[in-house]
């Protein structure tokens, strides 16, 4: 993947914009809808879900907690299984060492299956600028790939591209990456996946370095687990005499019969089924084939630091808290400006990247008000971060193949204050509805999470005046009953719009109508309404 | 500091103090292990537009002949271990056009072949799911990957009820496969697409 999601300015201007384009709202409301009751079919159909999704949670609650003797667990068992694990505290390492590993077999190119954990640490864009091609494999990364696109959604990464626009895709980029579009090229899903499928046939047969993900590590046996659809992560895992797998230290379950609960939890949370087409585990070095585990850390061990934050980390990658987001299927995955979007993205960008105590955000933040409403104002500070400040020298073409916009850069070495920004707006890309928590096949809180990184994040000072205020007036009875009184006598003077910068808040909302008499005088008043 | 160390103390240092949480939580109930299995996995298999006969012993022959037939298959690969009975229906059916894999086949001359016939270690019901250990009766995983046509059979002693059975009964030492229906995509507006990197055609003949 060439383009990057580095320099965005915060969500609400990039939610503004998205809800401006029919297009990509007709395609999000379509595709969200139709996995929505898929997944809602599929579950029902189980009875014990519940049960289900609480082992879930708690199987990853202990994992995580004994996180470090599973690691020790895991890594043994992979060496014993022929495997060779490596350690990456960072994305500049896991980057430094899959390039390595790869400049070692001698080959310059790899086909890789859809990870997550990949496009986090921008290892497309790391091995370009060693001379190394990654072919991104998966159907909808294919689209995102060839189109110089970013993904929108962790499951359907091309969620934002209907039909029309991947055939056009097909058409004009194939030729640069290999075999071209067939000529009568038609827009039918099944036309198009089957130029997919000859494009990459070839690829699949001859190159002989692979990169994944993994869905789940197996700390006991030292198995890895990929869940797939196409065949693609079969053809990857199988065929390439070496194979490098990237994983999150996250991803890590106890004990083989752990895979029992999650097997179970994830195809039917993720695409609606009752199982993926393939799901394929390996042990080590698997029929003569070289296999290399890198561990990596880039801000998970932060993250499990936040006792609210770090539930987090349970997170399956599913994508059930996208498809049920309100705010996702007006505003798509881009505006979140992270690989992670929707409800789970908020709470996971701001915590991976350390931006979420505000530490490193600028003053003034987001105020509270700045809710991604449609032509919601935006705060005079959420001002798009130039991308003249990324560094350009940081491209990389190899070979002519990738588009000359491709800039190599990996988050981590890019300056805080290029995030923070969005970062500091993403735990306020939520309305609190709390669906995404109801949906969740490991029981994630995420509402409750947001609204913690919105305490943690710094506040004007205005807000803070405000709230300091209410505070003392709500601290004793006698102080918020003389409050009630004279607020009821001086309602006719409130406004229907608040001045100034408070009118963000009014913009999309209405001020409550102040009663003439509070609750409480009402009471005295009437005993209790028998007067 | 070795990154392992850093990330290993990393790890302690944010746990330290933090409740313990128990390993073994309230797990599913399993399956009921009903008599109607083996029409549960057939009817579950058919559901992604699998092809799928239930056959007795004495048909398992012929289903396997009249498949490659309706197939028009010209060359098919024959795992090493597949029972007598079904390597000699597909050498009876093709005469040289059954490959073995011995020695084993390029990844080309798989990619020729028109399909592949195997067993395999597990079913599962509920699921319509068939699992691949690699053992005899399936060969290694490319075997059954590359051809565009697989034709798997099934004793309906090896379906078990659920995943949970699954599991417990499969080794993670073995590269496994779990295979439900044919290879496809969603990756298009979310309509599903069979057959895009894997076999395209799945066929399964369960033997009573």
């Amino acid at each position: 993947m060439s383009a990057t999601f580095l320099g965005m300015p915060a969500f609400p201007r990039n939610a503004a914009r998205a809800v401006g384009d029919s297009q990509l709202r007709f395609n999000l409301r379509k595709a969200t809808r139709t996995i929505r009751g898929r997944r809602a079919a599929m579950v029902g159909e189980v009875p014990g879900w519940e049960e289900l999704r609480a082992a879930g949670r708690q199987i990853k609650d202990h994992t995580l907690r004994h996180l470090d003797r599973y690691l020790l667990q895991l890594e043994e068992a992979v060496a014993r299984a022929g495997g060779r694990v490596h350690w990456a505290a960072d994305a500049d390492e896991a980057n430094r060492i899959v390039a390595g590993l790869v400049e070692a077999t001698g080959e310059t190119s790899v086909v890789k299956v859809k990870s997550m954990a990949t496009q986090e640490i921008g290892l497309n864009e790391a091995l370009a600028a060693r001379g190394i091609t990654a072919y991104e494999t998966d159907l909808a990364e294919l689209i995102v790939q060839l189109g110089d696109d970013l993904p929108s959604h962790i499951l359907v990464p091309a969620i934002h591209r209907n039909r029309a626009e991947i055939r056009e895709i097909f058409r004009e980029k194939m030729a640069e990456w290999g075999r071209p579009a067939p000529e009568d090229l038609t827009d039918e899903p099944r036309a198009l996946a089957e130029a997919a499928r000859l494009h990459l046939r070839e690829r699949f047969l001859s190159t002989k370095v692979a990169v994944s993900g993994a869905n789940f590590m197996i700390a006991e046996t030292g198995t890895l687990v990929v869940l797939e659809s196409e065949g693609n992560g079969r053809m990857c895992l199988t065929l390439p005499e070496t194979l490098i797998s990237v994983v999150g230290i996250e991803k890590l379950l106890p004990t083989w019969q752990d895979l029992e609960v999650f097997l179970q939890l994830l195809p039917r949370s993720s695409t609606g089924e009752r199982m993926n087409p393939y799901t394929s585990t390996w042990t080590g070095a698997s029929e003569g084939q070289e296999f290399h585990l890198v561990l990596l850390d880039n801000g998970r061990t932060r993250v499990l630091a936040d006792e609210v934050g770090r539930q987090a980390l349970r997170c399956i990658r599913c994508s059930a808290c996208l498809n049920v987001c309100p705010v996702y299927e007006r505003v798509g995955g881009h505006a979140y400006g992270s690989v992670y979007p929707g409800p789970i993205g908020a709470i996971l960008t701001p915590q991976l990247r350390g931006t979420d105590s505000g530490a490193s955000a600028p003053p003034g933040g987001m105020p509270a008000s700045a809710a991604p409403a449609p032509g919601g104002r935006m705060p005079a500070s959420a001002t798009a971060v130039s991308r003249g400040r990324m560094p350009a020298s940081a491209t990389a073409v190899s070979r002519g193949r990738m588009p000359a916009s491709a800039t190599a850069v990996s988050r981590g070495r890019m300056p805080a204050s290029a995030t923070a920004e969005l970062d500091a707006s993403l735990p306020y890309a939520s309305s609190l509805c709390g669906a995404c928590y109801e949906v969740c096949p490991v029981a994630i809180d995420i509402p409750e999470v947001l609204v913690h990184l919105r305490a943690k994040a710094p506040h004007p000072r205005a807000e803070r005046l405000a709230m300091r205020a209410a505070g003392w007036v709500l601290d004793r009875p006698v102080r918020l009953a003389r409050a009630q009184r004279l607020s009821g006598r001086l309602r006719r003077f409130v406004p229907r719009r608040l001045p100034g910068p408070a009118a963000a808040w009014t913009d999309t909302r209405d001020i409550p109508d102040i009663p003439a008499e509070s609750f409480r005088d009402w009471w005295d008043r009437t005993d209790g309404g028998t007067r | 500091m070795s990154s392992r160390d850093l990330i290993l103390s990393r790890v302690r240092a944010a746990v330290a103090g933090a409740p313990d949480v128990p390993h073994t939580g309230p797990r599913a109930a399993p399956a009921a292990a009903g008599e109607r299995t083996v029409e549960l996995f057939a009817g579950r298999v058919a559901d992604y537009r699998a092809v799928v006969h239930v056959v007795e012993p004495a048909e398992a022959a012929g289903a396997i002949t009249a498949a490659l037939a309706r197939r028009a298959a010209e060359r098919v690969v024959v795992p090493g271990g597949l029972p007598e009975e079904w390597a000699h229906a597909v050498r009876a059916h093709l005469g040289d056009g059954a490959v073995g894999d011995d020695p084993p086949l390029s990844a080309a001359e798989l990619d020729a072949a028109c399909g592949v016939v195997t067993g395999c270690a597990v079913g599962i019901a509920e699921t319509g799911t068939i699992v691949l250990d690699t053992g005899p009766r399936q060969g290694r995983r490319a075997l059954t990957l590359v051809p565009d046509y697989h034709l798997c059979l099934v004793r309906a002693g090896q379906i078990v009820p659920g995943v949970p059975e699954a599991v417990a009964a499969l080794d993670p030492a073995r590269p496994l496969t779990w295979i439900s229906g044919p290879s496809a995509t969603s990756d298009i507006e979310l309509d599903r697409v069979e057959g895009v990197h894997g076999p395209r055609t799945l066929e399964v003949v369960v033997v009573r």
